[in-house]
């Protein structure tokens, strides 16, 4: 019994999500590409779910780097990070490697998906942004 | 260092119970109202079918060969990593966070219902090496090893003063826990992590080559000997006992051969730095996790190569010039047994009990704490694996020996797991320990047959 209550309460639970999904990435082809970006150059870190790897990589949800500045944003994907950073009182120690062989369109759709995935809502990064980021070094 | 932190908002404390992902599944409910009924009911539902206390959970929820059982004998105790158990089966857990202030706990069963409390904690540094041996508890944080002095009942004397006998071992974020294990000469082994991933010249980045005479491995990727009894040594009253060993968590003393063993976690992002060379597929099955059995001056070849369990053959690193099927110099030494990739080896024990079945004795119990460097495709490990020795060598193939730890079946995303092993010990009667640094359980599996 317990078991078929389970499973009603965790298709529910699918099915929210699902619905969720759909609204929460608009058709928008930035998502979309922005999301295949992220499957190919960030997943294997930060996970399918953005929530990280504990102690080692970072998680994306609602941190101040994913949400905040964006020329701090786009510094780290450009030159990637390496100072241990503590979340919540936990401490990930990996470094992240530059991802600056991306193009500016394909960070400026991946800096997008992630702004508004995983929980995240946050303003689109364009490519001119990353343009000028790069452009400044 | 403000401006190191991060900060996450905390929407979760009235779901903890439930699995991680729900927190995802709230965070992403802020706007869309229509969603907050069948979320709430859903909520609701679910945590109905949680309401089961631990131990009524059929084994714990572990799955096990016939004739084992398994309980929870804490829970929510912290990151548990190492666990080391006395001769009066009380326990010893480091955590990798300290808890009030504190890093090991002392865990004892004062009324005998089977469920252990935290009877005193200590030592004001947390970490992952514990271990128990002649009259000493020794116990490590991420650059020092001290010991406290034990009772003849092996409970720690004076838990505000130990000796610290080892200091100044370099943990530079990546790989940073010490390991340790103690032999019958007393002699200290101490694990010592490379801090990087195949000493690329730019750490896990895109077609980075490695260092020139990598640099790391003459301070760390390897193994350290130090004296029990002796105070503040360091790498220059240290022996270099064993290197080209990229990290080591899970290590055991074996005394049916009177020897080291390890358990070295392989290399990751095979795919991810050398996408020409490996598939996504490959880079998520390759290199083998490795047992090996270490002399002194043993080199297990990290970053020079990895093993390939696929090939069964040493493979050159893609960063020293390799290209998934050029192989490496014969001169490193070869696994004793090869696993599947990056299911993360945290816990190692030769098990010496006489409480399960005869295939057990002498055999190596391993506790894989689960991968993530498997991503995009699903992970593995999660479990307690066995392989059975006889002579001082396998005697058959590994086999997985408890497994449901994770509480879901498929893990894409590594927080998905609600347990993960790391741990391992055995009890005065022959029961296996084991515990769980996500949330804080340990497990005793016992024979009952
Ligand atoms: C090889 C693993 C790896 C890959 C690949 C990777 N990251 Fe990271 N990322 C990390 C680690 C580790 C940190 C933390 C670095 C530190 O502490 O110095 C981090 C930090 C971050 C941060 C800042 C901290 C936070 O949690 O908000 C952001 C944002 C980020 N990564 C986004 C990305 C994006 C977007 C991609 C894909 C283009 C990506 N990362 C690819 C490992 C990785």
């Amino acid at each position: 019994m317990k078991k078929l209550i389970f499973i009603l309460g965790f298709l529910l639970y699918v099915g929210s999500t699902n619905a969720q999904f759909k609204k929460g990435s608009p058709s928008s082809p930035s998502l979309l590409k922005g999301k295949a970006v992220y499957t190919q150059y960030c997943l294997p870190c930060h996970q399918a779910d953005g929530g990280g790897v504990m102690n080692m990589n970072p998680p994306l949800i609602e941190t101040t780097y994913v949400l905040g500045d964006k020329t701090q944003l786009i510094n780290i994907l450009l030159k990637g990070l390496n100072k241990p950073i503590v979340i919540d009182g936990d401490k990930y120690t990996n470094p992240m490697p530059a991802v600056s062989h991306l193009s500016d369109q394909q960070i400026s759709d991946v800096l997008t998906y992630v702004r508004n995935s995983f929980g995240n809502k946050a303003s689109a990064v364009s490519a001119a942004e990353v343009k000028a980021v790069r452009a400044k070094k | 260092m403000i401006f190191d932190l991060l900060y996450i908002k905390k929407f979760t404390s009235v779901f903890k119970p439930l699995y991680v992902h729900l927190d995802l599944n709230l965070f992403e409910m802020k706007k869309p109202n229509y969603k907050i009924f069948s979320l709430i009911a859903a909520v609701i539902l679910m945590s109905y079918s949680f309401t089961d206390r631990k131990d009524d959970i059929e084994n714990a929820g572990l799955t096990l060969p016939a004739g084992f059982s398994a309980a929870t004998i804490s829970e929510n105790i912290g990151r548990a990593r190492h666990i080391a158990i006395n001769k009066n089966g009380e326990v010893y857990v480091r955590l990798a966070k300290l808890v009030d202030g504190k890093g090991t706990l002392f865990l004892t069963d004062d009324d005998k219902d089977g469920k252990f409390e935290v009877k005193f904690s200590f030592g004001d540094f947390s970490g992952t090496g514990i271990y128990i041996k002649n009259g000493y508890l020794y116990a490590s944080s991420n650059e020092e090893v001290f010991r406290f002095k034990l009772d003849k009942e092996e409970r720690v004397i004076d838990p505000n003063n130990p000796e610290k006998i080892i200091t100044g071992l370099i943990a530079k974020n990546q790989h940073e826990t010490k390991s340790l294990v103690v032999d019958n000469q007393d002699n200290v082994y101490v694990n010592i992590g490379a801090y990087s991933n195949s000493c690329q010249v730019k750490d896990r980045s895109l077609e980075s080559p490695g260092m020139v005479g990598c640099p790391i491995l003459d301070s760390a990727g390897g193994i350290w000997k130090f004296k029990a009894d002796k105070l503040n040594q360091s790498y220059n009253n240290g022996e270099h006992y064993a290197t080209g060993l990229r990290n080591v968590v899970g290590l055991d003393w074996n005394n049916a051969t009177n020897s080291l063993f390890v358990m070295q976690h392989g290399r990751d992002n095979l795919n991810s730095s050398w996408p020409k060379l490996y598939t996504e597929k490959q880079s998520a099955d390759l290199p083998a996790e490795c047992l090996y059995q270490i002399k002194k001056g043993d080199n297990a070849g990290w970053p020079y190569m990895y093993y390939d369990q696929i090939q069964k053959k040493k493979i050159l690193a893609p960063e020293y010039g390799g290209d998934g099927k050029k192989e490496a110099d014969s001169k490193f030494i070869n696994p004793t047994v090869a696993f599947p990739g990056h299911m993360a080896p945290n816990g190692l024990l030769f098990y010496t009990g006489n409480q399960f079945p005869e295939k057990y004795k002498n055999g190596a119990f391993i506790a894989f704490h689960g991968s993530w460097n498997r991503s995009p495709l699903p992970q593995e490990g999660y479990y307690v694996a066995f392989v059975p020795f006889k002579d001082g060598k396998p005697s058959g193939d590994w086999e997985v020996f408890a497994k449901g730890f994770a509480g879901v079946e498929v893990i894409n995303s590594t927080r998905q797991a609600q347990h993960r092993p790391c741990g391992l010990a055995q009890g005065p009667d022959g029961s296996l320990f084991v515990t769980d640094d996500v949330k804080g359980s340990v497990y005793k599996i016992s024979y009952n047959q």
